[in-house]
């Protein structure tokens, strides 16, 4: 059995990409922080790179580390599950940490089983809520599972660190505070790093806004009579920088292509944001979307069932309602620079 | 060439009811399907053995007794044979303990070069036996798998879909895959399949017939406990705004602006 009060410490991954530390990287800060402080002890930010800016390894102590830890080599200059996992679970055995947060991004996802099976860790995924045990101090990490229809709190009674991914965007990176200290801790990466995957080239996505991970969706559905009509969505997409998705109907008449169809027969998506622009909400619509963190919907029908899983619902005429929406969401989006 | 895919029965969404003192699902009584995105490994496994890049396709599962089905399900798509891993000390398994078994019955099946997993399993959601599978083996793992561009001499080419694009890597054989629906749709069971499906034997394994310690299967052996289930707040509480003229107009927008700051997204 592990002896649990020898781990001390709170960590989280700063993912890096051509040696800058991805958005995620300073996001994870803001759940570290809350963790470090009830457990009285220190964020730390592991930094895997090859490269690493000096300015953004700055920027993580302004917005939260106590401690960046870094490792650099060649190796890690794109991600490989293999050494990265071998770094990772080398520091994990060396510090010794309570507690170890990552992105649920591809690589996150990737990295974090590889190395809780290294080090027999309890790891959980896609958490959406993170606390401590007042009675153990131990991690509490909630998630919903089977589709979104329950949620469940799961802990990790011994087995230390307590490991878990948490979704992109669901959190602010904290305020930058330009005169927070902390300290920048290099370590040497193990001696071999070896990979039995090569990356041989990258093909960057033409559109990087693909539905199924996008943060926000807006949605067009038959409310919106003709494709004449589909620059106001898009607009109201462009002004919230969302993906365009749409429900059946709207595919079926041709007016927009199958890849961007969200239902049973399209594309499940559980964005932070979903907008339904004149969408009635069809079972088979609803069951695409209903994850969704916040809904929006807009429909001159008030009897619309897509208002049964909306936060906000606007009756109305969207064809009034989209263009000073999208005004003032610009306007918002302006004044905040 | 062998190639062993991983498979999960889960119950079909929607039905779904939770034993609320132990934390776990109640399969009983509910329909139980193959998990629709291990579908994808499957046809990944099959269009590879048709290509003449594999002689042998082997579908392993561990659940409860019914699970024989997912793998007769399996077969009836054109898996050459099945495993069932099944016996109560694997029951209450998270993902560290599931993957600890899987790779432990690939490593008893023997001669793998390639494992291929669904990206995820629809009831818990995780992604995380793929990965966890290959760190057991100690093998390379290749996730969100979208493509395979070429499969020859001890090495496999594959299209790896990522938050901003496509990568592609080579990785050398064995080597563990998770895909994703880009591979390919998967084929529905063919009727020579479906024959084949009934009269196969499908070996049914327990704890004696792999290399593992008892310490480390089902509940006991799961670093994490579910220690709390609810349900989510579904039923939103709908806040409606009527808009009739230019000033509720203005006045909803304005709603929904301040709405989407409380909610961290402007």
């Amino acid at each position: 059995m592990t002896d649990t009060d020898e781990y001390r410490g709170v960590w989280t991954i700063a993912e890096t990409a051509g040696g800058r530390v991805a958005r995620v990287g300073f996001e994870l800060l803001a759940r570290g922080r809350l963790l470090a402080e009830k457990r009285g002890t220190e964020l730390t930010a592991v930094v895997m790179g090859s490269g690493v800016g000096e300015e953004d390894l700055a920027e993580l102590i302004q917005r939260g580390a106590d401690v960046v830890l870094l490792v650099e080599a060649a190796e890690l200059e794109h991600f490989l599950v293999e050494p990265f996992a071998a770094c990772l679970a080398g520091l994990i055995r060396r510090h010794k940490p309570e507690i170890v947060i990552a992105g649920a991004t591809t690589s996150g996802r990737t990295l974090m089983p590889y190395v809780a099976v290294k080090v027999r860790a309890g790891l959980t995924a896609d958490c959406t809520g993170l606390d401590i045990d007042a009675e153990t101090g131990g991690l509490l990490q909630t998630r919903p599972a089977i589709g979104g229809n329950i949620m469940a709190t799961i802990k990790t009674p011994t087995a230390r660190p307590q490991m878990a991914t948490v979704r992109p965007r669901s959190t602010r990176p904290p305020e930058r505070d330009a005169g927070r200290k902390g300290k920048i801790v290099r370590e040497e990466p193990p001696a071999k790093l070896t990979s039995r995957v090569r990356r041989v080239e990258f093909i960057p996505a033409a559109d990087v806004h693909t539905l199924g991970e996008a943060d926000i969706v807006v949605s067009a559905g038959r409310g919106i009579k003709k494709s004449d009509n589909l620059p106001l969505v898009y607009k109201l997409a462009e002004a919230l920088d969302a993906a365009v998705g749409a429900s059946r109907d709207v595919v079926d008449r041709g007016w927009l292509s199958y890849p961007h169809q969200v239902g049973l027969s399209g594309k499940t998506v559980s964005p932070r944001l979903y907008v339904a622009c004149g969408i009635s909400g069809a079972i088979q619509h609803l069951a695409g979307m209903q994850t969704a963190e916040a809904i929006v919907a807009i429909n001159s029908d008030p009897d619309a069932q897509i208002f049964r899983v909306a936060d906000i619902g606007i009756v109305g005429d969207l064809f009034e309602v989209l263009p000073v929406l999208t005004e003032k969401i610009r306007q918002r989006k302006i004044d905040k620079g | 060439m062998r190639i062993a895919v991983p498979i999960k029965q889960v119950p079909e969404t929607g039905a779904v009811k939770m034993d609320e003192a132990t934390g776990t699902m109640i399969r009983e009584g509910v329909e139980a399907i193959v998990n629709p995105l291990d579908l994808y490994g499957l046809e990944l496994a099959i269009r590879l053995r048709e290509a003449g890049g594999a002689d042998d396709v082997v579908a392993i599962s561990m659940g409860p007794p019914m699970a024989e089905r997912a793998i007769r399900e399996a077969v009836a798509m054109g898996c050459d044979r099945g495993v069932l891993i099944s016996d109560r000390a694997f029951a209450g398994s998270d993902t560290w303990a599931t993957s600890y078994v899987l790779a432990a019955a690939i490593r008893k099946l023997g001669g793998f070069e390639l494992v291929i997993c669904g990206e995820r399993a629809t009831d818990g959601d995780t992604g995380q036996v793929g990965p966890g599978i290959a760190s057991f083996l100690d093998l390379p793992v290749v996730t969100y798998v979208s493509k395979v561009r070429g499969l020859e001499a001890g090495r496999i080419i594959v299209e790896r879909l990522v938050e901003d694009g496509q990568e592609v890597l080579e990785a050398e054989l064995p080597a563990v895959l998770t895909v994703v629906k880009a591979i390919g749709d998967p084929r529905l069971p063919t009727l020579r399949g479906k024959q084949k499906a009934r009269k196969v034997e499908v070996p049914r394994w327990t704890p004696a017939d792999l290399d593992v310690e008892a310490e480390n299967l089902g509940l006991s052996g799961s670093p994490t406990r579910v220690v709390k289930i609810f349900r989510p707040t579904v039923a939103r509480e709908c806040e409606k705004l009527q808009v009739s003229d230019e000033a509720s107009a203005q006045g909803a927008a304005d709603r929904v602006v301040a709405f989407l700051r409380e909610k961290n997204l402007l």
